[in-house]
């Protein structure tokens, strides 16, 4: 294996490096390239933060990804830039660096450089929807108003992206990874001859594995080189989003055709994440408190597997059987997962401590249908009130086929619970998330009605 | 003058560069060895075998020491001699170090740390503080107990008696850059430590203590701290020790960093308080008699938690005059981490004690709360509850402006009407204001030094006890120290703080840093001037008050120099442009067993508006705009000190809303990450932020050029936004929420249940 990438504009070829290194303990420890700095290892604080340009061609732009989850190989061939590299060669300040130093965005200046290469990356994808791309770089210090007032002042037009960040390899980087399949086929061929193996696509999960359960991963294999898993297609079935796809390719995917959803990943997790984490791995890690599943479930989202030629499809709620259990089989991967045509009836309501990147206390996901002043179909599936993603049976079969209106949520009270038994635990008590569930149908139904029931849509 | 000037942090440049350097980034030597902290898997008990063969055979460890492996186990307590480094037989709490691990990666170490097989007899934990007050287990031999006049009797005889209690939680520092330090061994035993610490000096004693070695023996450095907020002052003594033993031991650098688990999981936070509180007050709402009980869980040691318990004592009042006043406190000793500084040092659980009250009084006779604080206002030469004489209360007129400049009766009337037309969505609006004492209460403390070089060429070398951790300091210091020679700040080289430099220093804690440091640096500035202006005035022939040093330049009588030129003919002249400077802050005297006398130099002043909409369906908040008008006295530097207020605020809301620590029943902290203790986020802060400094703000004392301490004062700004959401929660029904902190949603959803009865 040699891993091959461009670190602030030079080249860079790795061959003695195990697969599980991380991007931030190789800078740290190998490059001394200490501005990158670790605040917590698990992707959450974002004093890591590098920014990644792909290939040319490629048209992704720039993204912000977190150095601490992000093993070596995952680089290869990308254009990497640590905040060593973000002011000019003859050492001249970013526009953005100034402005923070102008805008006073600094105070202990741990953050920081996470917090530049954010805004920088973000600039280069004309995104100015600060909140959002921040919401994954915590500051401790300033209470976040002045980084918003510099970030303010930097224009996102090209002549304001300084142009020593323009330069991309001319030609191929060389270098291989031997343990990254280039295409799907590939990848079922060998998953199915190495089921041990474990998949990695974005590492935003496997990465805790090493970085906080210390674990050893023997065989690895990463994803993020099968391009076809990266696409989103309209098929006759729907919309067939590939494994391989982003949280934040998804976000965007999402924005026209189901906006509540679309709202909601933009609360899962945080830019840098969503910009490596994969549907794929959201759906197939089976985790009871995975944001988009619920979602996706009450879309009635079909899933489809593979492993070696053999391909099956399911109802995306099969899949999930127990705590810990899916219905995957050894050497068999998420392929897929379809979304069929509907109109947007979805609504999604995700319930944390703190609005922006943490993880669901409960996510409620109702696609109710109303014609004629009655429920006709009801799909509401909830995270993080029981085992695994879970549909509200019991709440739709007392919903179909009533009136739509106050009387009939009354009267479904008493199916939540024989549909839930939640837990507590440090995220919430399981009366509160009994409570809120309940409560969330009847913002369902207000909201429909057309009464505010969001206060982040409230203003001063 | 370059004081008063809005100029950038010193470092920003670096900062955003990712040049700064903090102590992990420091480049190591190539036999550096790095250490992990093996942890008690127990809150409670006594070991009975440790097996740490595993450890020792993990790929990478050089040695592995327990308690067996120390004559004398080395303490870590800034007070009590209670924290060994490793237990030592007890298990105080789940998360101690137990062992250590020297291995030749941080990696290694952590991964070895895990392999220790440990048995324990498990012991019954006492865990909160009303187990800790069943079993009578307090530092103090009981509580301590502030009083004026006579508490029971005005409660008794007053037309309302209101009483209830408050629950607050504690609050993790989270401060980005980790605990980290370093130890280099020098000749004949001796070390150099780089610490990411807030107090250096007591490094140098810990670890000299250590070693058995006097305190010359130890330089300590310290740079810059990733953040601090009160937890590097003591905090980082165990990772200082261990490195300057292992050091010692093995010859070979030792470096040591916790993981943000283990550093979540080892050291000590914010105290949680249980505040009950009964006042008795007029028909206006005017309070005749309060009695506090203010119950601190302390954790295992007692570390700071004695001056934090007073200070939370001593901001029982906050800004109110309190006749007759009765304050118990209970410092409960629990098997958890043990609680420590943190920013305001318990000043914020005293002032929400208050506020609590207040906002509680409010309720009860259905006054706007504004009104209600207005008239408990003190007024100047009334008496603290501990007997100190208000001096100099400025809030009165602060609050009048801000109260026009933040509109705020208008928006009590929409809030109002808004609330009565939606079901769903609730708004609420506070004030809160604030009076925080500045000083060490431990009077000692309250002395600095400094020491100033100017160099031939002109450029001068800074030196201060004084740590920074990204507050500023060392910017408002240097700007005292250019003012002093008349030179822009660029001539000012700051430099890391050292033990070798100056001496004896305290914590930067308290507030102080600028206080004390830049008088000190004043102090060793104006001796420098005046030899330069006695040599400049006998080569001319003039007197020393006919030179004036400014803009660079060095006038005297006629003639003009450059300050550089001024600096060379002073040593030619063989003058010394040394000087050491000291300062020790007048006035103070106080009696903290009697709770008697002025602890307090001076008072800050502040006071906020914040606006919140809650969601009666989820319990779920957004703080939708918030307005601070805030006292720094004579600003040093209003850039700097508006950034010490918005992060203060943030802070302080973040502390009683997102914030929420948990433990299990087994004592095992269950929020010791980022992914699960939720500080607040970029899109937390108020959409609407409208900060200002006093535009009146002068400190009747005399301070360095008449400011005044801003580190912790604004944190309790953040208050205002807990008494908004009760305000919201109480448009939901006709009982009061006596809502409790955090205001999780979960929280305000249940005060919203309790409210509509």
């Amino acid at each position: 294996m040699e891993i091959a990438f461009l670190l602030n504009g030079e080249q860079v070829r790795i061959t003695d490096a195990a697969p599980t290194v991380t991007l931030l303990d190789w800078l740290r420890e190998t490059r001394g390239l200490t501005g990158t700095k670790e605040g917590c290892a698990e992707g959450d604080c974002g004093a890591c933060t590098v920014m990644v340009a792909h290939q040319p061609g490629t048209e992704k732009g720039a993204q912000a990804i977190n150095a601490c989850i992000t093993f070596l190989p995952q680089v290869h061939g990308l254009a990497l830039r640590t905040i060593e590299g973000i002011s000019g060669p003859d050492g001249a300040l970013h526009p953005i660096q100034q402005a923070m130093v102008d805008h006073h965005g600094s105070q202990c200046g741990f953050c920081t450089p996470g917090i530049v290469n954010s805004l920088v990356a973000a600039q280069i994808r004309g995104d100015r929807g600060f909140d959002r791309v921040l919401a994954g770089n915590l500051c401790r210090c300033t209470g976040y108003a002045p980084i918003i007032r510099a970030a303010e002042s930097v224009g996102d037009d090209i002549e304001d992206i300084p142009h020593w960040l323009h330069e991309f390899p001319d030609d191929d980087l060389g270098g291989s990874l031997t343990i990254a399949p280039e295409s799907a086929d590939a990848l079922a061929d060998w998953y199915a001859a190495n089921p041990d193996a474990t998949l990695i696509a974005g590492a935003t999960d496997v990465g805790l594995w090493v970085t906080k359960g210390l674990r050893e991963l023997p065989q690895v294999c990463f994803l993020h080189r099968c391009r076809d898993l990266q696409r989103i297609e309209q098929t006759d079935a729907g919309l067939r989003i590939g494994a391989g796809v982003t949280i934040e390719e998804l976000r965007l995917a999402m924005a026209g055709r189901f906006p509540s959803f679309a709202a909601m990943l933009a609360r899962f997790a945080s830019q840098q994440v969503r910009s490596t984490a994969t549907i794929g791995g959201n759906i197939a890690n089976g985790s009871p408190i995975g944001d988009a599943p619920p979602a996706l479930i009450a879309l009635n989202a079909r899933l489809h597997l593979r492993k070696g030629d053999a391909r099956r499809e399911i109802a995306l709620e099969d899949f999930f059987i127990d705590y810990g259990k899916q219905d995957r089989e050894p050497g068999e991967f998420v392929e897929a997962v379809t979304i069929p045509d509907q109109p947007d009836r979805l609504r999604c309501y995700k319930l944390s401590k703190r609005f922006d990147q943490d993880i669901s206390a409960v996510c409620g996901c109702f696609n109710v249908t109303v014609e004629n002043g009655a429920v006709t179909a009801a799909r509401i599936a909830f995270g993080g009130m029981a085992g695994t993603p879970k549909r509200a049976s019991a709440v739709e079969a007392a919903l179909t086929g009533q009136p739509w209106g106050a009387g009939t949520i009354a009267a479904a009270a008493q199916a939540w619970e024989a549909d839930f038994k939640p837990m507590t635990d440090m995220r919430a008590s399981a009366k509160y998330r009994l409570d809120a569930a309940r409560n969330m149908l009847t913002r369902y139904y207000l909201e429909d009605m057309g009464k505010p029931v969001n206060v982040q849509e409230v203003r001063a | 003058m370059s004081v008063t000037k809005p100029l950038p942090h010193d470092a920003a440049p670096l900062h955003v560069t990712g040049q700064a350097r903090y102590v992990d980034d420091i480049p190591a030597p190539a036999n550096t060895v790095h250490l992990a902290f093996g942890l008690s898997e127990i809150a409670h008990g006594s070991i009975t075998d440790m097996d740490l063969s595993a450890v020792r055979a993990t790929p990478g460890v050089i040695a592995v020491l327990g308690p067996d492996d120390f004559d004398e186990m080395p303490d870590c307590s800034p007070s009590n001699h209670d924290e060994p480094l490793l237990a030592t037989g007890d298990v105080q709490y789940l998360g101690q170090p137990i062992f250590l691990v020297v291995a030749d990666s941080h990696l290694a170490a952590r991964k070895a740390a895990r392999l220790g097989k440990v048995t324990y007899q498990e012991l019954p934990a006492l865990l909160t503080i009303e187990d800790a007050l069943d079993a009578q287990e307090w530092f103090e031999g009981g509580p301590r107990i502030y009083a004026t006049g006579d508490a029971a009797t005005a409660i008794d005889g007053a037309r309302h008696v209101i009483s209830g209690v408050l629950e607050m939680g504690g609050q993790e520092h989270f401060y980005l850059e980790g605990q980290a330090a370093m130890a280099l061994p020098h000749e004949g035993g001796d070390v150099l430590v780089h610490s990411s610490t807030q107090h250096p000096s007591e490094i140098q004693h810990k670890v000299a203590h250590a070693l058995h070695k006097p305190m010359n023996a130890v330089r300590v450095e310290v740079r810059r701290m990733g953040g601090g907020f009160g937890g590097k002052e003591s905090q980082g003594n165990a990772l200082a020790i261990a490195c300057a033993v292992v050091a010692t031991r093995l010859n070979r650098p030792a470096r040591m960093r916790y993981d943000r688990d283990d550093d979540m999981m080892i050291t000590g936070k914010r105290h949680d308080f249980r505040i009950d509180y009964r006042v008795g007050v007029d028909d206006m709402g005017r309070i005749q008699g309060i009695e506090f009980k203010q119950y601190a869980r302390c954790g295992w040691s007692m570390d700071l938690s004695l001056p934090v318990a007073d200070r939370a004592m001593l901001h029982s009042d906050n800004a109110y005059f309190l006749p007759h006043a009765r304050i118990e406190s209970y410092r409960l000793r629990t098997h958890t981490q043990s609680a420590t500084a943190f920013r305001g040092f318990g000043g914020p659980q005293g002032v929400l004690g208050i506020e609590r009250v207040m906002d509680h009084i409010a309720h009860y006779l259905g006054r706007d709360p504004v009104d209600v604080r207005r008239d408990n206002f003190y007024r100047n030469g009334q008496i603290t509850p501990y007997h100190q004489t208000v001096e100099d209360f400025v809030l009165p007129e602060m609050l009048e402006e801000l109260l026009a400049s933040s509109d705020y009766a208008a928006r009590r009337k929409a809030v109002v009407e808004w609330n009565a037309q939606n079901p769903v969505l609730k708004r609420g609006i506070a004030l809160t204001p604030v009076k925080f004492g500045i000083s060490f209460t431990l009077t000692h403390l309250n002395q600095a030094g400094a020491l100033v070089h100017v160099y031939q060429d002109g450029s001068i070398h800074l030196n201060h006890g004084g740590t920074e951790m990204g507050q500023g300091l060392f910017q408002k210091v240097a700007q005292v120290a250019a003012s002093a020679f008349g030179v822009p700040p660029e001539m000012v080289k700051i430099t890391a703080t050292d033990t070798a430099k100056v001496p004896n220093t305290s914590a930067t804690a308290a507030s102080s840093g600028s206080d004390l440091n830049g008088m000190a640096v004043k102090a060793a500035c104006d001796t420098i001037r005046a030899r330069i202006a006695t040599h400049l005035a006998d080569t001319h022939q003039t007197e020393p008050a006919r030179v004036h040093f400014d803009g660079g330049k060095v006038f005297v009588g006629d003639d003009e120099m450059t300050f550089a030129q001024a600096a060379a003919s002073a040593y030619l002249a063989r003058v010394s442009l040394s000087s050491t400077g000291f300062y020790a802050t007048p006035k103070l005297e106080w009696d903290r067993i009697k709770g008697r006398g002025r602890p307090f130099f001076y008072f800050a002043y502040g006071a906020a508006v914040t606006e919140v909409v809650i969601d009666t369906l989820t319990g779920e908040n957004r703080i939708l705009r918030t307005d601070i008008l805030h006292d720094a006295g004579a600003s040093l530097n209003p850039a700097l000190d508006i950034g010490q207020i918005e992060g203060g605020y943030v802070q302080g809301a973040g502390w009683l809303t997102t914030e929420e620590l948990v433990w299990d029943h087994k004592g095992r902290l269950r929020t010791h990450a980022p992914s699960t203790y939720k500080i607040p986020a970029c899109s937390d802060r108020p959409e609407v932020f409208n900060v200002a400094l006093w535009s009146k703000g002068r400190n009747v004392e005399d301070t360095i050029y008449r400011s005044k301490a801003v580190g912790e004062p604004p944190f309790m700004l953040g208050i205002s936004a807990l008494m908004a959401l009760s305000d919201a929660v109480s448009a939901c029904g006709p009982l009061y929420p006596a809502l409790n902190a955090p205001a999780t949603a979960e929280k305000v959803l249940k005060a919203v249940q309790k409210v509509r009865g």
